[in-house]
């Protein structure tokens, strides 16, 4: 008998009592209660508890504050559908004029090597959906956030957000997103608890996290 | 197959691997009690976590909610295990995961072993895991020469320092921020000599320590929170990063996972991230969760594995009282709220699962028989603090009781002379039956005056009874019974009934 249908048939034997199927209770908050602005001031407040850098700014004021964010930065790669308006004033500068960085594109044509996204200082993506009561950025590796690799080995993630995409609690998050896709739920830059159970935050992703939220 | 068993019912077959005690607990509790820094490092640690839990706890309004249904899902999740573990592997397997059963601890590790042979690979980085860590696969592979490297901080630590993790989520829990240092300088080869004790320094040289085996493994080994059966994804919840760079960057990924974390359905995820990260780090959520499915062209690993592991699973779900043990999320909660984990710590239960849980947990998988866990069930003052910190309801004391009683009955079994025990109970029953026979017994207490002596003590009992002064003195007796003192007291007087006295008329 293989390994498999031996296991089955344990669990058959051990539930030969025919334990009951309980129905679920969900009687806990499935949706927001919240108006739009309170969503987004309880998502800055939770994302700074947390030591992300947080910018709210006019939606048409993003390349602006991309370029002031990125002042002083050499390279930079961006998933391959990263709104062109986003990166406009950057990508327009061109890369030999100094003070702007280099725009690498990670795209299904031409994946950067890890050895190359080592070497670049920041990404930049967009996201998803977030969640304001946890503090939460969700990514699903849409052409607009790029593989997950893209925004993990740099050292410091910007991230861009719609307030459209901020929902309050999480059951409405998990009903946006698609199970299927590779996700990474993101909450604060890379921290860790196993020194004394204090939380400190700088380990492996990223060290540090921008979002920048477009009104 | 169907949920319904028609065939021949077979014997549960026990786990092996990490999950006994190899002594008594009492003996080992002794040992770890005597180590004053482990008890200052733990009554910090806990104290710390126990507070964090509490605040983001009392910030949800539906918190009692969200257990409910996190009971509920695990409960239907066991009833209908079967039909979920083949929805489970059609829909991962339909995304390009491959999936290998494995019945105990020696079957996971041949099968990662083979797994790791068939890159070509001699060296892999690890995700945090309990299972792998319940099947001893890093000194399996050790002697296979294939070295595993810890990645998770504390496990980093833990391996670091040749020792055995202590806690489930934070396994160095009971090393302090010195003694860290101390194992960072004697072990990192590559380590800056004048490394302070801050945490965010020591958490920069593992960084460091890290950053070029991440950037360059080949293959990656890691256990998962959750498998979603309706969908085929598998999650790995966690905070420092390590996890995102085992589970993206090498081509291969082999995931070991216990056969019990499943969840019915996608939606379920709500329910269970939000008690999760709360329970067990006391964060509003975890910095960083991964969720996969099969295989991603062109995005993370591209040969990806699944080991799902019984190894005991089985034998604690046909246990019809302790079944409920396999619904444990190991958040850890129940632990940082003991009052016995916090002053023995982890080491002194021996199996891979301490505190609370693990004292169920353990000799459920095992057989209550199994080495030393018979012991662990009494590790326990049944104060109901790990049922109340418990995010998905599991009844810590009732299985504690029931184990106990298993343990008893087991003994029962194998001893024909009756022991000590039996004879106290004898005692006990003759004495309890009767008024007239206690009373008899009673008019022997001014000798437990006696005995007690001028200090009003009795420091040690005789036999059996000796535990119990093992660790406490019991106050002298009174020189008469209450049955004596009240018969005294209410000789009726003339003209007043005994039972018409004023306490008489509470009742």
């Amino acid at each position: 008998m293989s390994a498999r249908e031996d296991i089955l048939n344990r669990i058959a034997s051990a539930l030969r009592d025919s334990p009951a199927t309980p129905e679920i209770p969900r009687n806990y908050r499935r949706a927001t209660t919240m108006t739009a602005e309170q969503r987004l001031e309880q998502l800055v407040d939770r994302l700074r508890d947390y030591k992300a850098n947080v910018f709210v700014v006019p939606a048409a004021g993003a390349p602006a504050k991309l370029a002031e964010l990125l002042a002083g930065t050499a390279s930079i790669v961006v998933p391959h559908r990263l709104p062109e308006d986003w990166l406009s004033t950057l990508l327009s500068v061109g890369k030999d004029d100094a003070g702007s960085p280099a725009v690498e594109v990670d795209s299904p044509e031409r994946r950067l090597t890890v050895a190359e996204l080592d070497a670049v200082d920041a990404v930049v993506t967009a996201a998803a959906v977030a969640v304001s009561e946890t503090g939460t950025i969700m990514l699903d590796g849409s052409p607009s956030q790029g593989r997950r690799i893209i925004s993990l080995v740099p050292d410091r993630h910007i991230c861009l957000l719609r307030t459209a995409d901020i929902v309050e609690v999480l059951p409405e998050a998990i009903a946006r997103l698609d199970a299927t896709s590779p996700q990474t739920w993101i909450s604060g830059p890379s921290a860790t608890s196993d020194i004394e159970l204090e939380r400190v935050e700088g380990v492996h992703g990223p060290r540090t996290l921008d979002v920048v939220i477009l009104t | 197959m169907s949920n319904t068993f028609l065939g021949m019912p077979t014997l549960p077959v026990f786990g092996s691997g990490n999950l006994n005690a190899t002594e008594p607990f009492p003996k080992a509790a002794h040992r770890e009690l005597g180590n004053a820094q482990l008890r200052a490092n733990l009554g910090h640690a806990t104290h710390t976590i126990r507070d964090k839990r509490l605040k983001v706890v009392a910030e949800l309004p539906d918190w009692e909610e969200m257990r409910d249904a996190g009971s509920a899902i695990k409960n239907a999740t066991m009833a209908k295990l079967p039909a979920l573990l083949e929805q489970f592997e059609a829909n991962f397997t339909a995304r390009g995961g491959i999936i290998h059963w494995a019945r105990d601890a020696q079957e996971a590790n041949e099968i990662v072993t083979g797994l790791i042979r068939a890159t070509g690979e001699t060296e892999v980085v690890k995700v945090k895991s309990m299972a792998t860590q319940e099947i001893g696969l890093n000194e399996y592979l050790q002697e296979q020469g294939i070295a595993a490297f810890e990645t998770d901080l504390a496990e980093l630590i833990v391996q670091l320092d040749h020792d055995k993790p202590s806690h489930i989520l934070v396994p160095a829990i009971h090393k302090n921020r010195d003694q860290i240092r101390e194992i960072f300088l004697r072990e990192m080869e590559d380590v800056d000599p004048g490394l302070s004790n801050e945490p965010a320094r020591l958490a920069e040289a593992a960084r460091r320590h890290l950053r070029r085996k991440f950037l360059t493994a080949k293959v990656a080994i890691s256990g998962a929170n959750f498998g979603l059966a309706d969908t085929g994804t598998l999650t790995v919840v966690e905070s420092e990063g390590n996890g995102r760079m085992c589970l993206t960057l090498p081509e291969t990924l082999i995931t070991v996972m216990g056969i019990e974390k499943l969840l019915p359905l996608w939606t379920d995820l709500e329910v269970f991230m939000q008690l999760l990260p709360r329970s067990s780090t006391g964060e509003r959520m975890n910095p960083y969760t991964s969720l996969w499915t099969g295989v991603t062209p062109g995005d993370g690993p591209q040969s990806v594995h699944l080991v799902m592991l019984d190894n005991g699973r089985t034998a604690a779900l046909a246990d019809e009282m302790g079944r409920t043990a396999l619904n444990c999320i190991r958040c850890s909660a129940c632990m940082n709220v003991c009052p016995v984990y916090e002053r023995t710590g982890g080491h002194a239960y021996g199996s891979t699962y301490p505190g609370p849980i693990g004292a169920i947990l353990s000799p459920l998988m095992t057989g209550i028989k199994s080495e030393e866990n018979n012991s662990l069930p009494y590790a326990s003052s049944l104060c109901g603090a790990c049922f109340d910190a418990c995010p998905v309801k599991i009844n810590i004391p009732e299985i504690l009781v029931h184990l106990r009683g298993e343990d008893v009955d087991s003994q029962r079994a194998r001893v024909k002379v009756p022991t000590q025990m039996d004879l106290m109970m004898k005692g006990a029953e003759w004495a309890f039956s009767d008024g007239g026979h206690l009373n008899l017994l009673e008019k022997g207490l001014p000798l437990g005056k006696l005995v007690a002596g001028r200090d009003k003590v009795i420091k040690k009992l005789p036999g059996l009874a000796g535990k119990w002064t093992q660790s406490r003195d019991i106050p002298a007796p009174p020189g008469q019974s209450f049955r004596q003192w009240w018969a005294k007291e209410h000789r009726a007087p003339s003209g007043v009934e005994a039972g018409e006295s004023a306490e008489g008329d509470q009742a």
